[in-house]
């Protein structure tokens, strides 16, 4: 079996823009969702949802639904009492947590909370007897703006508490008191994060299918967690873990909006058990505006204190986070990472911070695209403008003077954090230089002298991914991976991770077949069934290659050690190298192949000393830290004097991920999280009225951007490893939209400058920009 | 997201059609406002009859001094349409804003004018061309002037049974110059606000023809006739435009909403009529009209 043929060198893929692998069956229409699934008896559910934001339940009438030929049952808040509440992860002290019933049980407490299920034998039949069913609503007073919420006189969210407050943070380094009182100068701001509606393009969707005979329970569900989900439904439902099993096929987008566990999920689940039948659901897209998380919701607080010559001190932040009726399994935790990344790329150590959550008559907020970050990055970027504008100073120059140093990381923050490593200078020096800086600031003078308003934004972000340190997050923060060598030699790369998009499939196979020296086409990522990969955490926090693209690393660490095992047996050598797809024996040159060896440890006649048949090597890795990106985006503008329109006419980003596994990935991911920056910049908001209906439930009236919409995007890269993991990487997943709303925000202040504009809240519409200059800058 | 359960109909001959519409079916055409609003069972008619695939509802051509348009034109038919460009182009310009692509191809001109959307980009310039709407029966056909056909929003003159057949607009006497300018509802590509022109110098170069149509200000579209006045007889010079845009809704009561206030959307029926009035001069100045 030895030979001394020297194979084609195969080509090294990490670092490469090698394209994604999903996207045939993505552009062709062969993947497959949830509403894909076809099961042969299944059953059809529609939700019965309350029109009321808030309203006592005095009785569910179901007869005429019942009798509608093809209706096989309906379920209500009664029967469905002993299910498990919906599982809120956060633990913070004080936390008030309302009990979560998969379907509402007294009351109702948002517009779009469950009140009935109807499950019949098709859709249409089930769609037609969900108007069938009379619920008789007393609606009460309510709340759907958080400000509101807080006043003493406001309509009760949940009438067991005295309040609307669910629970109060606060958090503080340095010398805050003394630090106010060294400064020159102190600019105060009030900014919103608006709320906004994630949007993935698939909505959710759940197909439940419970087995007598088994006892056992298959669950399809559009999810980023299927570990974790398979945890908390189990829990929820009463069926043994393992005899659960969670799926979640092709996934079309989550940003954050399917990294929970929602009560659809185990309602299904509760559906098939009572009718040993399978039962699908697919959402809306109505109900998608109106039932799954939003994001973001905060209204801040700020003070920032800082020296005559730029030199910032300290900063105050109090955020009222809107948090919607209830706990989804992260709402309360979401505003914590505002605090964390409160003082971005800032030396300063003087940091107090404040939480006020707070209960609406509203769909709860949890993490979209950045959750917690994006606000904290605007919150910092928008406060550093502000401060340079009052100081006169550049605001490239400001942020200079009070970056983190390169010498000086590892950089322990004001908020507890470890930055570990960048070079944020430099980076932002990148983008001055692409976009020309100093000849900009001349055109924009020129363009002021001639009445126009243009402007200049800058943002440097910096960002908390790779979640992250188990002892940091609710539910382990770890990665596992499994690599298994096949007997033929293919190569099956299990990830805990559950990628939706990112590209995952693409970047594990690069990083697979350089390390074990194979042809990329003989490697499969498989992810998402519960049933297939050893337990994982998901996909979130830009955490997939960081935690578990470095778990896959030393899986691939061990697989490679066993085979040389084999290779040096199967060479009767001590000393051979493994590379470009074989074992070869250093002192001969005889050499096996990768198959070979995969052969001989599958058929196992002879074993290495010491060692097992087989080759699957699995290891669960624990990050010792976060990673953190960082990078400056700048945004130039223009603002229509006549009618308040905003153009982009330029938009750079030069983003710092680390290394690069695939440089076509990566500006896949800035592009996507810019546009979605530009959305909550320009165009997004789910509007409540003060009483709690939503008045942008449907994508007529709520504005995600189109193409059309969005300017040419310059992306470019510095590259600072990470030392926090084996790749070097960061996580890329949620910088664009992170790095976005800032820029675009302090572009077009600059551009309002010389009619006397400080701020303006998202969204930049035309509308609000026009009041603007109608009251001469003044909100 | 589902409708509610109804017949479907379809059919080749206009006759049918009217005859299953006579019985009160409802017409459906490309579905761009009829289905949606049957999904959120906003209409939950019990019989439509499909009327994309009669004969003779989908044409352009020219006769005599108008140009006929088949109610079955799709938006892109008429963005495309040579005949269009060639003697009439405002219907054309105002296509090309519709929406986007995929609603260009389904949506057709008859079911945007039945629907009357106080938002619809049509319509601005249909009032700037004086329309006339052909509406035919199972017992007749009448046809209408845009300004007696429009009546409230979402309200026309069509009664239960009628459908129209076709919409006709003039041809444009030689040195015409056209534009539609609008500013858009960025969900939903609605005209927040849309105004189109037509206008046309005399020999001595005064203004001495002009017509300005508005959509999406007020609750219908209208002809800016005080606006068209100010106009008329003058040089058409930066003065004028801006005395015409001033009153370019000064008999409006405009609608506030969401997406904009009365106020800032008769700002934006100056704005953006100043604007159409200044393209389209410029295009007679560039030899382009």
């Amino acid at each position: 079996m030895a030979t001394t043929t020297v194979p084609a060198q195969i080509e090294k893929l990490v670092g490469k823009g090698v394209r994604r692998r999903e996207d045939p069956r993505l552009l062709t229409g062969t993947a497959t969702y949830v509403d894909d699934i076809r099961i042969p008896g299944m059953h059809h559910a529609c939700i019965v949802r309350s029109p009321h934001p808030a309203a006592i339940i005095r009785g569910v009438s179901t007869d005429a639904a019942r009798n509608i030929p093809g209706v096989v049952a309906i379920f209500t808040g009664e029967d469905v009492k002993d299910v498990g509440p919906v599982p809120c992860g956060a633990q913070l002290p004080g936390l008030r947590v309302p009990d979560h019933r998969v379907l509402a049980q007294d009351r109702v407490y948002y517009v779009g909370h469950a009140v009935a299920v109807v499950v019949a034998t098709d859709k249409y039949v089930a769609r037609d007897a969900a108007d069938a069913i009379e619920v008789e609503y007393d609606p009460i007073p309510s709340v759907g703006d958080p400000e509101l919420a807080m006043k003493d006189d406001a309509p009760r969210v949940h009438p067991q508490y005295e309040d609307n407050v669910a629970f109060r943070y606060h958090q503080e380094g340095g010398d805050v008191l003394k630090a106010f009182a060294d400064a020159d100068v102190v600019v105060k701001q009030r900014i919103i994060s608006q709320r906004l509606i994630p949007t993935a393009m698939e909505t959710r969707g759940v197909v439940a299918n419970y087995n007598k005979g088994e006892k056992s329970m298959t669950i399809h569900t559009s999810t980023q967690i299927p570990h974790l989900a398979r945890t908390l439904i189990a829990g929820m439902l009463g069926v043994p873990e393992n005899y659960l099993r969670i799926v979640a096929p092709e996934v079309g987008g989550g940003f954050g909006s399917k990294l929970n566990v929602y009560a659809e999920e185990a309602l299904m689940g509760y559906v098939s058990m009572q009718l040993g039948k399978p039962v699908k659901w697919i959402e809306s897209r109505r109900e998608n505006c109106l039932t799954t998380i939003h994001g973001r919701g905060h209204v801040d607080h700020l003070e920032i204190a800082a020296k005559r010559d730029g030199t910032i001190l300290a900063l105050k932040i109090h955020i009222l986070q809107d948090l919607g009726a209830y706990h989804q399994l992260l709402t309360p935790l979401i505003p914590t990472l505002s605090v964390l990344m409160i003082p971005g790329l800032y030396r300063f150590k003087n940091v107090q911070a404040d939480i006020t959550g707070v209960f609406t008559n509203c769909v709860p907020t949890d993490a979209y695209r950045g959750a917690g970050r994006p606000e904290a990055t605007h919150a910092i970027e928008i406060m550093v403008d502000r401060l340079a504008a009052e100081l006169n100073i550049d605001p490239a120059e400001i942020r200079i003077k009070n970056f983190v140093r390169p010498e000086e990381f590892p950089f322990p923050t004001a908020t507890g954090l470890t930055y570990d490593s960048g070079d944020y200078e430099a980076t932002l020096r990148k983008a001055l230089g692409i976009v020309d800086y100093d000849a900009l600031r001349r055109e924009q003078a020129e363009a002021r002298a001639q009445g126009k308003l243009m402007g200049i934004g800058i943002c440097t972000y910096g960002e908390i991914c790779a979640f992250g340190p188990s002892a940091a997050t609710p539910a382990g923060g770890w990665e596992s991976a499994t690599v298994k060598v096949e007997p033929s030699g293919q190569v099956t790369v299990l990830t805990g991770t559950s990628p939706h998009g990112q590209g995952q499939e693409t970047s594990f196979a690069q990083i697979a077949a350089d390390e074990l020296g194979v042809p990329i086409d003989n490697v499969v990522v498989l992810h998402g069934d519960t049933a297939v990969v050893q337990y994982g955490i998901g996909t979130f926090g830009s955490r997939n290659t960081a935690v578990g693209g470095a778990a896959l690393y030393y899986a691939l660490q061990e697989i490679k050690t066993k085979m040389k095992r084999y290779g040096e047996m199967l060479l009767d050598s001590g000393d051979v190298t493994l590379a470009n797809g074989e074992c070869v024996c250093k002192k001969t040159g005889k050499s096996v192949t990768v198959a070979e060896i995969a052969g001989a440890a599958y058929r196992a006649i002879k074993l290495p000393p010491g060692v097992d048949p087989g080759l699957v090597a699995t290891r669960f890795w624990e990050p010792p830290n976060f990673a953190y990106p960082f990078g400056a985006h700048i945004a130039v503008t223009e603002v229509d004097k006549d009618t308040g329109e905003v153009s982009i006419l330029r938009y750079v980003a030069v983003d710092d991920c680390g290394n690069l596994i695939n440089p076509l990935l990566v500006n896949g991911q800035v592009h996507g999280g810019i546009v979605q920056g530009i959305g909550q910049a320009l165009y997004e908001h789910a509007v409540y009225d003060e009483s709690g209906q939503l008045l942008t439930g449907e994508l007529m009236d709520y504005a995600v951007p189109r193409a059309r919409m969005i300017p040419w995007l310059e992306t470019s890269h510095t590259i600072t490893p990470s030392p926090v993991n084996p790749l070097g990487v960061k996580g890329v997943g949620e910088a664009g939209t992170i790095g976005c709303s800032p820029a675009l925000v302090n572009s077009v202040v600059d551009a309002l400058r010389p009619v006397g504009v400080k701020h303006i809240d998202m969204p930049m519409t035309p509308q609000k920009i026009w009041n603007l200059l109608q009251a001469g800058g003044q909100a | 997201m589902i409708a509610q359960e109804f017949e479907y109909s379809s059919t080749t001959q206009l006759k049918e059609a009217l005859a299953l519409m006579a019985d009160g079916a409802k017409p459906l055409a490309g579905g761009m406002s009829l289905v949606p609003m049957m999904k959120l069972r906003l209409a939950t008619p019990e019989h439509v009859v499909d009327i994309r695939r009669i004969h003779g509802l989908r044409f352009i051509e020219e006769a005599g001094d108008r140009v006929r348009i088949g109610s079955t034109s799709s938006h892109h038919d008429i963005e495309s349409s040579a005949v269009l460009h060639r003697v009439s182009p405002l219907l054309a310009k105002t296509a090309a804003c519709i929406g986007d692509v995929q609603v260009r191809n389904m949506g057709t001109i008859g079911g945007s004018v039945a629907h009357n959307d106080p938002a619809a980009d049509y319509m601005a310039a249909l009032f700037a061309l004086d329309a006339e709407v052909s509406i035919a029966s199972a017992t007749g056909e009448r046809t209408l002037g845009i300004g007696d056909f429009i009546l409230d929003p979402f309200t026309t003159a069509l009664d239960t049974g009628e459908l129209i057949r076709e919409i006709s607009i003039p041809v444009e006497v030689a040195g015409t110059s056209v534009a539609y300018v609008k500013m858009s509802q960025p969900a939903s590509g609605f005209a927040i606000v849309g105004v189109a022109v037509r206008v046309r110098r005399a020999a001595d170069g005064t203004i001495g023809f002009i017509r300005i149509g508005v959509t999406g200000v007020g609750p219908i579209a209208y002809r800016a006739a005080s606006a068209e006045a100010k106009l008329q007889g003058t040089s058409g010079s930066d003065a004028d435009i801006a005395a015409a845009a001033s009153v370019m809704a000064d008999s409006i009561d405009a609608t506030s909403d969401m997406n904009a206030t009365a106020e800032y959307r008769k700002h934006l029926a100056g704005a953006h009529g100043a604007r159409a009035i200044r393209t389209a001069l410029a295009d007679i100045s560039a030899g382009r009209a």
